[in-house]
């Protein structure tokens, strides 16, 4: 089986920056890590790929200063690393990133799976994955956390609300990956000491033959019209006296503002 | 403090041991303790890590390099529990037998699994009446024809029912006595072999522990590690290679109680100010990282002398496992008193590693064994006298 997994760079916690402008997320200028929900992702795809003797190619769109997550995904069994790197990706939303992917799909497959982290801990959206799925016209499956290779397709099991859903599916397909779904590995020191060598290979707009409608900010229909920090601004009294006292007092103001 | 100079890929060795410390030890090491309790998790993560391979040469599957990258490991490892460590460092030692003695059919078949990971292995050498006194072994291997059969018991045994392979040390000779010895590769699931209960022990209780019986457990032939009598030649080599990850283990440990007893002391507030500001207390954390920075300088020279090919290793490799132990065992009871009620509570991991600093002065030959190897060594040095 022949397996995309796609890795988002997140900025480290609080390493954060904004761009004033546009109002997203400043990653060239911030630390980036591997979205942590993609580990459980990348080690779905890697166990996946060992049991049927297939591959995984870890794809991730991000600035240059994101290939040390490919060396990463490497290190933790991905057998090619793709960086998806171009300017004029910058300030994409869902939309337009998951169309960079999907024609990254196009471009490096064919391949039976495409694995994603189930939501990104930056953007929190979740959207990513089924957009894939929804450009390259694949069904998509959310939140697995179990999976076996089957005749014809795969077994997978899905966590739907207080309860899972069993569901056996064909391919090619998109999944995204619950964090209950596995233990991921550690990095391999052999894999380490190779990463040298690895080659990062790295695709721009033109390569992906992405047409530029649909690319960074113009191929993003999400304006963010601002982001900021919630104060929060909680009244606070401190009620005193004997404990009769204080308690009426408290059930008259609950009674004031109708919340009993 | 110090820069040791590592290499690259020596460097890549410590910093995957302390993701695994970080990521599968340090969260748990605390309940392990407590339930006396061994999880496959984190040798599953060493396992894909490819730390069982590190002194395993590269054409059976292992990293190839020596006995100085497996001390990095250890002491890394070691800083988070040397409990943890302990069942990964005693399938080293287990494993160095078959690198010593081992044919090629027996290094093929066996190596590339433990590389791997996929078995573990364990060393029986100790017997209920041959603690020090090794030589004094009673388990016998009766030479019947193609097989050998196996009678006796072992004690104390690292890995004992966790183990695939088992180095056992039995005489083949009675009357030759230590000469008389020779070493068997024993699976798990030989007939005639059967693992005792786990035993209670005061530290190092993420690992386990066990007496192994052998009731007419009939190997093959090709089952004995080169030839006979060379048993106990075979096992001291062993101890002598493996003995240096004892130091490193104490190294590692030494390690997390000094920082432990460092973080607490810099804001434990005592009279208006933290603890560490009174001499009594930074003066005893200077010495600790003194002592410290002293016992891993030579368990790092002793391990690269090893690795240089260097034959006379005994003095040298008891040195460093006395040296850094007897350390570790003064760090951490001073670790304990600095931190006084907190050192004192199981709640902290201090005490813990006071008790698993215990073993490190016992286990592997008992710390007046290696002094009598020193010494030994030293009256070697003075021939004429």
């Amino acid at each position: 089986m022949r397996i995309m997994c796609c890795l988002k760079p997140v900025p480290k916690p609080g390493t954060v920056k904004v761009d004033p402008e546009t109002h997203t997320l400043k990653r060239e200028g911030s630390d980036l890590e591997m979205n942590p929900y993609d580990r459980y992702a990348l080690e779905a795809a890697v166990t996946l790929a060992e049991e049927t003797r297939g591959s995984v190619v870890a794809v991730s769109m991000g600035p240059p200063n994101a290939e040390h997550i490919l060396i990463e995904a490497f290190s933790y069994g991905a057998d090619e690393v793709v960086l998806l790197s171009d300017r004029v990706f910058a300030g994409a939303d869902t939309l337009a990133t998951s169309y960079v992917l999907a024609k990254a799909a196009e471009t490096l497959g064919p391949f039976d799976l495409i694995v994603c982290g189930k939501v990104s801990v930056d953007g929190e959206t979740a959207q990513v994955g089924p957009e894939v799925a929804a450009w390259l016209g694949w069904p998509s499956v959310i939140w697995v956390k179990k999976i076996r290779p089957a005749e014809d397709g795969l077994e997978l099991v899905r966590v739907i609300d207080d309860s899972q859903e069993k569901l056996k599916v064909a391919l090619p397909l998109v999944i995204t990956i619950e964090n209950e779904a596995n233990d991921p590995r550690p990095p391999s020191i052999k894999r380490l000491l190779k990463a040298d060598e690895l080659e990062i290979k790295v695709l721009g707009a033109e390569d992906l033959s992405a047409e530029a409608k649909y690319l960074g900010l113009e191929g993003s229909p999400t304006r963010v019209l601002d982001v900021y920090t919630p104060e929060y601004k909680g009244e606070r009294r401190v009620l005193s006296g004997p404990v009769d006292q204080v308690v009426d007092s408290l059930v008259s103001i609950l009674k004031e503002r109708g919340l009993v | 403090m110090l820069d040791y100079f590592l290499t690259r890929e020596q460097k890549i060795i410590v910093e995957v041991a302390r993701q695994i410390g970080e990521d599968y030890i340090k969260p748990y090491a605390h309940e392990w303790d407590e339930k006396e309790e061994f999880d496959w998790r984190p040798i599953r993560a060493m396992a894909k890590a490819d730390l069982f391979g590190i002194f395993i040469p590269k054409e059976y599957g292992g990293l190839g390099f020596g006995t100085f990258e497996n001390c990095l490991a250890v002491e890394t490892l070691s800083k988070y529990c040397a409990g943890v460590t302990t069942t990964f460092a005693a399938s080293g030692l287990g494993a160095y037998p078959i690198l010593i003695a081992g044919n090629k059919e027996q290094k093929a078949k066996y190596l590339p699994e433990i590389a791997a990971g996929r078995k573990l292995c364990a060393f029986a050498l100790t017997e209920p009446q041959a603690g020090s006194d090794a030589a004094s072994i009673k388990t016998t291997a009766q030479k019947d024809g193609d097989y050998y059969i196996l009678n006796g018991i072992k004690q104390w045994i690292t890995n004992g029912g966790i183990a695939d392979i088992y180095i056992v040390i039995a005489l083949t000779d009675p009357k030759k006595g230590a000469r008389g010895a020779s070493a068997f590769i024993v699976h798990k699931n030989d007939p005639g072999f059967a693992i005792g209960q786990k035993e209670k022990k005061m530290g190092l209780r993420a690992s386990v522990t066990t007496e192994l019986f052998f009731s007419n457990c009939r190997l093959p032939k090709d089952r004995l590690l080169g030839r006979e009598g060379m048993g106990f030649i075979i096992a001291m080599r062993t101890l002598d290679l493996s003995r240096p990850g004892v130091g490193a283990q104490a190294v590692g440990l030494g390690q997390g109680a000094l920082e432990m007893a460092l973080h607490h002391t810099r804001r434990r507030i005592q009279f208006g100010q933290p603890v560490f500001n009174f001499q009594a207390v930074s003066h005893t954390l200077a010495e600790m990282a003194a002592k410290l920075e002293a016992a891993r300088a030579l368990v790092y020279s002793v391990a690269r002398y090893i690795d240089s090919g260097a034959k006379s290793i005994s003095g040298p490799s008891a040195m460093a496992k006395y040296l850094a132990s007897e350390t570790t065992m003064w760090i951490t009871e001073r670790a304990v008193q600095m931190m006084g009620g907190f050192g004192y509570m199981r709640e902290f991991l201090v005490e813990k590693m006071m008790r698993d600093a215990k073993c490190l002065q016992i286990y592997e030959g008992t710390n007046e064994i290696q002094k009598n190897v020193i010494a030994r060594e030293l009256a070697k040095l003075d021939q004429e006298g």
